[in-house]
C-alpha cells in the first residue's frame, strides 16, 4: 500500500470516528475502475445514506437507498488517481479507497519531434517522444506499442515499434542520405500524429566557379553548388566572391539562387579570384580578362 | 546735490563692473554668451576662422546662413547645399548632429588654403566622421569657404529585376496541442575567437557562421571568470557584429569589458544566440577596391556599391583585421553617412588603432544593411 494510500485512509478515519465503532453499514468498492467508465457500488444497511467520493480534482456526493447499489454513469469520474468513498446513514459510516486508472485505449498522443531541420545523412540524428493520453486526457501508464515511422521523399522508410514505459515512448531515427521533407508518424491504437522533419543538404563540397569577360567588369559564376552527397544547396545559401590585386580586394557576398551565385564585378587584370561558402572555400583564378 | 552724487557713484561703479565682467568673465558668463558651447562666430581673418564658422551655423542648423557665407554659392542652390550637408535620403545623415569640426591646413598663399576638414558627427549609433578636402578664399578681409559639393547621385531610369529569395517562418500558435512541433532555431558556431588585452579594457574578438540552410538573428555574449571563480563581467556584442545572418554567412563580432584587465581572467564563456527571422536575401552589396593602410593612419578604404534597385538607407561596415597566422587581431566598424543609391558607390572608411596597424596583414569586410518600410527613393 503506497504511502499517499495510507495518509489517505489515516485522514478519511480521522474525519469519521465518531460513526467508527458503528460497523451495520457496508460497501463493496470496486479496486480499479476505468477512467469515464461506469460502475455501481453495491451497498447493505437500510433507509436513507449519502455516498461521497472525493478524488483528483473531482467531489460528488449523492442521496442513496442503502441495501441496494448505487450506480455512478459513464462519464462521472474521468480523472485517474486515487478516491476515497465514504457511505454514511447520518450515525454511521463506512470509508473505502480505490483507483480510477486511465482507459486503455489512447484517444490522443503528443509527439515531441527533434530537431525540426538537420543535415542529410545523420546517425540517431532524429528523436521522436511520445506520451499517450486517454479520452480524458489522463496519461496511460500501463505498458502500450507504439510505432514510429520515418519516411523521406526518396528512398526506404524506417519504422521502428517501442513499448511504453510509465506513459512514455521514445526513439531515435537516422536522417536520409536525400534531402527533402521526411514525414515522422506515430502510431498507437487508432490515432496518429505526424511531423515533418527537413533533412537539408550540408555544406558545400566542390565549390567551383567561372569567370568570363562582361564588358568592363567580370561576370563570377559557379557550378550549380551541390553537398557531398550530391544534394543541391538550398537557395539563398550565401557565397563570396573575392578578386585581390595589387595589395586591394573587392568581395560580394551573392546568394544562391537555383543552385547557382553569380555576380559581376569589375576585376582588374591580373587579379586573383577566389570563391568561398561559409568555412569551405573553392577554386581560384588567375583573371586575365578573357 | 546728494543724489546726484549718488547717481554719479553708481554709474562708475556699473561701468567697472561691466568692464571686469567683460575682462574677466566667470565661467556660467562664458557659457550662456554662448563662447562655452563654442557656437560663438568670429571675424573671418583667418581660413580656420572661416571653416569653424560655417560648422557653427552648420550645427545650429542655419543653413541659409551658412550657404550665403560661402564663396563659391553661385556655383548650386541653398536646396543643393542642404541636401548635401543633411543627407539627399533618409540616411544615418539626417538623423545626425554635428558636433566639432578640425581643420587641418594643407597648404596656404595669401588668398588661398587648402583644408582637410574633419566633421564629426553625432548620432544615436555614435559618432561619426565625414573628412573633406576643403578650399577656402581670401575677398578683400574676409576668408571664405569653396564648399566641395557632392551633388545628389542621379540614378538612370530602369528596371532592376530582383528574385532574390525570400524567408517567412510561421511559428506554432499558443492553442496548438501540447507537444505540436515549433521550427527550430538556425544553427550558428563561433568559428573563432580571441581574447585581446588593451588599456581601455580587455576585447573578445572573433567571427560567428551561419551554419543552417535559414536566416538567423544572431548575438553573442560572453562571460569573464576571474582566478577566484567570480564573474568578472558580462557583455555582448551590442552592434559591433552583424545580427542579420543569411545561410552561410560569417559576421565578425567584438565585445568590449571596461576596466578589466586579460591577467585577471581565468576564463570566458561565450554564448551564441540565434533566432530564426524572416528575411530576404537582397539587398547584395559589393565591397569594392579594399585598401588597408598603414599610414599615414591605419584605416581600411574602399567603396560600397548596392546592385540591388532598392534604396538601402543604413549601412554598416564591419571588418576583421588578421595578422599573418590568420589570427583575427582587431574588428572595427563604421556607419556611412548616406544612403546607398542602386548601382552608386560610396566611399568608406574603417579606422584601425595605430599600434595594431603593422600587425595586421589581411582583412575581411562584411556589411550589414537596413532599410526601413515606408523608406522611398
Amino acid at each position: 500500500m503506497s504511502l499517499v494510500r495510507c495518509l489517505l485512509l489515516a485522514g478519511s478515519a480521522l474525519v469519521a470516528s465518531p460513526f467508527l465503532l458503528a460497523q451495520s453499514l457496508s460497501m463493496n468498492l470496486p479496486a480499479r475502475v476505468a477512467a469515464g467508465s461506469a460502475f455501481s457500488v453495491p451497498t447493505s444497511g437500510s433507509g436513507p445514506g449519502t455516498l461521497t467520493i472525493v478524488g483528483p480534482g473531482q467531489a460528488l456526493r449523492r442521496n442513496v437507498q442503502l441495501g441496494s447499489a448505487v450506480a455512478l454513469a459513464a462519464g462521472v469520474l474521468y480523472n485517474a488517481g486515487e478516491y476515497v468513498a465514504i457511505l454514511s446513514d447520518g450515525s454511521d459510516s463506512q470509508i473505502g479507497l480505490f483507483e480510477v486508472t486511465a482507459a486503455q485505449q489512447p484517444s490522443t498522443l503528443s509527439f515531441l519531434a527533434e530537431p525540426s531541420r538537420l543535415p542529410v545523412d545523420l546517425q540517431n540524428g532524429i528523436s521522436g517522444t511520445v506520451y499517450l493520453f486517454d479520452v480524458y486526457h489522463n496519461l496511460i501508464v500501463s505498458p502500450m506499442p507504439v510505432s514510429f515511422d520515418l519516411s523521406a521523399s526518396s528512398g526506404p522508410s524506417q519504422t521502428r515499434t517501442v513499448t511504453t514505459r510509465y506513459g512514455v515512448g521514445w526513439t531515435r531515427m537516422n536522417s536520409a542520405p536525400k534531402e527533402g521533407s521526411a514525414h515522422f508518424v506515430a502510431h498507437a491504437g487508432d490515432v496518429s500524429s505526424t511531423r515533418v522533419i527537413d533533412e537539408v543538404p550540408g555544406d558545400p563540397c566542390n565549390l567551383s566557379m567561372t569567370a568570363t569577360p562582361d564588358g568592363v567588369k567580370a561576370k563570377l559564376q559557379t557550378a550549380p553548388v551541390r553537398d557531398c552527397s550530391g544534394n543541391p544547396v538550398p537557395d539563398g545559401t550565401v557565397v563570396t566572391f573575392t578578386a585581390s590585386y595589387n595589395g586591394m580586394q573587392s568581395t560580394v557576398d551573392v546568394p544562391l539562387k537555383k543552385d547557382i551565385a553569380q555576380v559581376e564585378m569589375p576585376v582588374p587584370h591580373g587579379a586573383t579570384i577566389s570563391v568561398a561558402s561559409g568555412v569551405v572555400a573553392g577554386n581560384q583564378i588567375r583573371w586575365s580578362g578573357q | 546735490m546728494r543724489g546726484a552724487v549718488l547717481a554719479i557713484g553708481i554709474g562708475i561703479v556699473t561701468v567697472v563692473l561691466v568692464a571686469i565682467g567683460t575682462i574677466w568673465p566667470i565661467p556660467s558668463a562664458i557659457y550662456f554668451a554662448g563662447s562655452g558651447n563654442g557656437n560663438v562666430l568670429r571675424a573671418p581673418s583667418a581660413p580656420e576662422d572661416a571653416i569653424q564658422n560655417l560648422g557653427i551655423r552648420i550645427r545650429l542648423h542655419q543653413l541659409p546662413a551658412a550657404y550665403n557665407s560661402l564663396a563659391n554659392k553661385a556655383e548650386f542652390t541653398e536646396s543643393d547645399f542642404d541636401q548635401d550637408v543633411t543627407g539627399f535620403y533618409t540616411s544615418l545623415r539626417t538623423q545626425a548632429t554635428l558636433e566639432s569640426v578640425d581643420a587641418q591646413p594643407l597648404h596656404q598663399s595669401d588668398d588661398q588654403a587648402d583644408m582637410r576638414v574633419r566633421f564629426h558627427w553625432i548620432t544615436v549609433l555614435g559618432p561619426y566622421d565625414d573628412t573633406r578636402d576643403i578650399q577656402v578664399v581670401r575677398n578683400g578681409n574676409r576668408w571664405q569657404v569653396d564648399w566641395p559639393l557632392v551633388r545628389r547621385p542621379s540614378v538612370p531610369a530602369q528596371v532592376i529585376p530582383v528574385n532574390y529569395l525570400r524567408w517567412d517562418v510561421i511559428y506554432s500558435g499558443s492553442t496548438d496541442e501540447w507537444g505540436s512541433q515549433n521550427v527550430a532555431g538556425p544553427n550558428v558556431r563561433i568559428v573563432d575567437m580571441r581574447p585581446v588585452n588593451r588599456a581601455e579594457g580587455v576585447y573578445v574578438l572573433g567571427e560567428l557562421l551561419n551554419n543552417d540552410v535559414v536566416p538567423a538573428w544572431v548575438d553573442v555574449r560572453a562571460t569573464l571568470v576571474g582566478k577566484d571563480g567570480n564573474i568578472l563581467g558580462r557583455e555582448d556584442s551590442f552592434d559591433m557584429i552583424s545580427h542579420r545572418l543569411l545561410p552561410k554567412q560569417v559576421t565578425p563580432f567584438r565585445i568590449h569589458f571596461p576596466n578589466v584587465d586579460l591577467s585577471q581572467v581565468a576564463s570566458i564563456r561565450m554564448h551564441p544566440e540565434s533566432i530564426l527571422i524572416s528575411a530576404s536575401a537582397d539587398p547584395v552589396v559589393e565591397i569594392l577596391n579594399q585598401k588597408y593602410n598603414v599610414q599615414p593612419i591605419a584605416s581600411l578604404t574602399g567603396q560600397l556599391s548596392d546592385q540591388s534597385g532598392q534604396t538601402v538607407n543604413f549601412a554598416h561596415v564591419l571588418s576583421t583585421f588578421y595578422d599573418s597566422n590568420g589570427n583575427v587581431v582587431w574588428v572595427s566598424d563604421r556607419y556611412i553617412g548616406r544612403a546607398l543609391l542602386p548601382q552608386s558607390p560610396v566611399d568608406f572608411t574603417v579606422a584601425v588603432p595605430e599600434d595594431l596597424a603593422r600587425k595586421i596583414s589581411s582583412e575581411r569586410t562584411i556589411v550589414a544593411t537596413y532599410s526601413p518600410k515606408g523608406v522611398e527613393l
